[in-house]
């Protein structure tokens, strides 16, 4: 069975047609539990959510902020495997629909072995995978199966990106590309700044693909910002860090639809 | 005139363009950092080029590091490891106390060519952080550490040596809140402050160009040493033994022996409470290959990618990674690899302060548990060079407690049969 690469194109078109930005949500499988965590991605989508990515927690998540961290690790004490992610990805497919990609670091694929993840992946009904630690250069294997298998390469580009490599960058990616709106890791900011657009242009010279921004987004006023200059809005931390603070995993459930209505309302605004 | 100390690699075989040694190294690192790592490669390889660099280094290793390191005869040590000669390349006796400062001193002097106002580090014994707090006080260069609670208690007095220095030392609580969990917390202050920050690395791990580019700032330990015990005892040794976590002093004293054939290059990973129980940082034992901080390599971890938490009593050792040149040299058959536990290590640093009156550091310890097990297999004509990679004044503390060196009642971890099989040793007093 293929993988959804054309349903992640089509929706992204979709919402660029309806002349407004995609709204991307991020959560980690097994956070709070494997339930709990396909629970969390249907109420993203429930609430708006376009595109869900779905986080394979990681012992080392150097990218990651506090809060992204506390997640991966409340998920790996929990016992989450690959098997889980798989899952979430199928039910939260099979429930709606609409595109759910995986976003992990490398190690585990490589580990795991890329034509049993990438196989697998497309058997669960997944659109794609997002590698922000694979470079380019060292990811000639994983294309080639993630192409077999009908899933998207999103390659990560930042505001150090230099024109030429942004090229080389986007070539080689499919899907959309994932624009770090600044240098850091995950985590909400008080304010996104202006290095994204600069970059969402600089990248957008480059390429056809939709370029969606991440980092730092955390309200529907940002979304709405972002909305501005980009074919698609990424949310994280947000969402995690509202269901690390909800009172039991039902509030949590609550907080993650509210707040994925709101920021769908952002980016049908464009401040 | 060619410079005395700093000697990269002559050979340059490896690692490839792509920063490979084999099928280990590489550059898996975020889109975020690519432009600040290929600057250092850049950089790294102007420097090399220019004599101007290559004096000033090698003053500083002259004037301010004490080089060369003496290479010491420990013939009471000896007498234990079945009677062979063993010589100690004395690391231990670098300014700041170990061989860590030949690489700071290099990458601090890239720092300001680069035009970087500030560093990090990780550290894990403290070693390297009170090295490049000492180059960043020298060079007047803000200062950033990254420590594992867990060291940060074990190794107090490096703390305390690095905030006098001016440092800021923070206390990394994720993870197993070790060396591995310090490295990654540096990674995220990396990200985002790269405009202005330099990160120090402090092993030969990492992205490209870090693996060869730390080598060849310790390639003068193995040089000095090769030169040294050829004048001292008129031939190449049977075998240069050192500790191994990241691997920066191994490399530095096995890079230049590699091309001896006739130079067993033996390193000693940390078992911790041996291999078999879990408890362990024996990556190249019992790991297998993956990518962690930036390159490919062998690696503790479970079937599913996760990086399992590493144990050791050595706090420099305590490391599930291990740089990509080892993995090379291991899997060529060039490199032996052998695992050393925390009791072995510690009678072994016993041991040597006992008959030298050398106090060793408790990953140097590892080395020296190897030389008297090498040393035993060789017999009365063996010749062995030891790195004594740093001193064991951090590690008195831990070392009390393991024995029971304090008045206050604090009781000896070392079970009383552990410590009868070494009561032979001239001069213990229990």
């Amino acid at each position: 069975m293929s993988g959804n690469i054309r349903l992640l194109s089509d929706t992204l078109a979709g919402a660029k047609a309806e002349g407004r930005s995609a709204l991307i949500a991020y959560l980690p499988a097994g956070f709070p539990t494997v339930d709990g965590g396909i629970a969390a991605v249907k109420a993203a989508f429930d609430g708006g959510a376009d595109v869900v990515e779905v986080g394979l927690p990681h012992s080392d998540p150097v990218l990651d902020g506090p809060v992204i961290q506390t997640a991966d690790d409340i998920a790996l004490r929990g016992g989450v495997r690959i098997a889980d992610v798989m899952r979430t990805v199928r039910e939260a497919f099979e429930a709606t629909g609409k595109p759910v990609l995986v976003m992990t670091y490398w190690n585990p694929i490589d580990r795991y072995g890329v034509e049993r993840f990438t196989a697998e992946l497309a058997e669960a009904g997944g659109a794609g995978c997002i590698l922000p630690d694979l470079p380019v250069q060292e990811s000639a294997l994983w294309r080639e199966h993630a192409e077999k298998h009908g899933l998207a390469t999103v390659f990560v580009v930042a505001p150090s990106s230099k024109d030429a490599r942004l090229a080389e960058i986007t070539a080689a990616g499919s899907g959309f590309v994932y624009a770090a709106s600044l240098m850091g890791v995950t985590g909400t900011r008080e304010s996104v700044g202006n290095q994204a657009q600069d970059l969402v242009a600089r990248t957008k010279a480059t390429t056809e693909l939709p370029v969606c921004v991440g980092l730092g987004v955390s309200n529907a006023e940002q979304a709405a910002e972002v909305a501005g200059f980009a074919d698609g809005v990424i949310v994280g931390s947000a969402f995690v860090k509202r269901m690390l603070d909800a009172p039991d995993e039902a509030a949590g459930l609550e907080a993650v639809r509210d707040l994925a209505a709101d920021l769908a309302k952002g980016v049908r605004t464009r401040a | 005139m060619p410079s005395e100390f700093f000697i990269p690699d002559p050979d340059g075989q490896v690692p490839s363009a792509e920063g490979y040694f084999g099928a280990f190294g590489g550059k898996f690192i975020p889109e975020a950092l690519v432009a600040a790592v290929d600057e250092v490669a850049v950089e790294y390889d102007k420097a090399k080029a220019d004599p101007e660099f290559a004096r000033e280094l090698d003053d500083l290793l002259v004037h301010y590091t004490g080089r060369p390191s003496s290479l010491t005869e420990v013939p009471r040590f000896a007498e234990h490891a079945g009677g062979a000669r063993i010589f100690l390349k004395r690391e231990d006796l670098n300014h700041t106390g170990s061989h860590k400062i030949n690489n700071v001193l290099g990458q601090a002097l890239l720092t300001r060519r680069m035009g970087k106002t500030r560093v990090i580090a990780e550290t894990g014994a403290g070693q390297h952080g009170v090295a490049t707090a000492t180059a960043c006080a020298l060079f007047g260069l803000e200062c950033t550490i990254y420590m594992g609670e867990i060291d940060t208690q074990r190794q107090a007095l490096n703390v305390a040596r690095m905030r006098m220095l001016g440092a800021e030392v923070i206390a990394v609580k994720s993870g197993s809140r070790t060396l591995k969990d310090a490295i990654n917390e540096a990674f995220r202050d990396w990200v985002a402050n790269v405009d202005h920050t330099h990160y120090l690395f402090g092993t030969v791990a990492g992205p490209h160009p870090f693996p060869a580019m730390v080598r060849d700032f310790h390639r003068v330990i193995g040089v000095e040493a090769r030169r040294q015990i050829l004048e001292r005892a008129g031939r190449l040794p049977d075998a240069a033994i050192a500790c191994v976590g990241g691997g920066s002093n191994a490399i530095g004293l096995f890079h230049a022996f590699i091309p001896d054939a006739d130079v067993r290059l033996i390193g000693c990973e940390p078992a911790g409470h041996g291999v078999e129980t879990g408890e362990h940082a024996a990556t190249l034992t019992a790991g297998e290959p993956g990518i962690l901080h930036g390159s490919r390599s062998y690696v503790l971890q479970d079937e599913e990618g996760q990086i399992t938490e590493p144990y050791s009593i050595s706090a420099g050792l305590d490391y599930p990674g291990i740089g990509p040149e080892h993995s090379y040299l291991k899997d060529s058959g060039r490199g032996e690899y052998r695992a050393v536990t925390d009791d072995a290590a510690m009678q072994a640093l016993r041991l040597l302060s006992r008959t030298e009156g050398i106090i060793p550091a408790i990953e140097s310890a590892h080395a020296l548990a190897g030389a008297l097990e090498v040393g035993k297999e060789l017999g009365k004509d063996g010749l062995i060079v030891v790195n004594l990679s740093g001193r064991g004044d951090k590690d008195m503390d831990t070392a009390a407690r393991y024995f029971g060196l304090y008045d206050n009642g604090v009781d000896a971890v070392v079970a009383a049969d552990a410590d009868s099989e070494n009561a032979e040793i001239e001069g213990d007093a229990k």
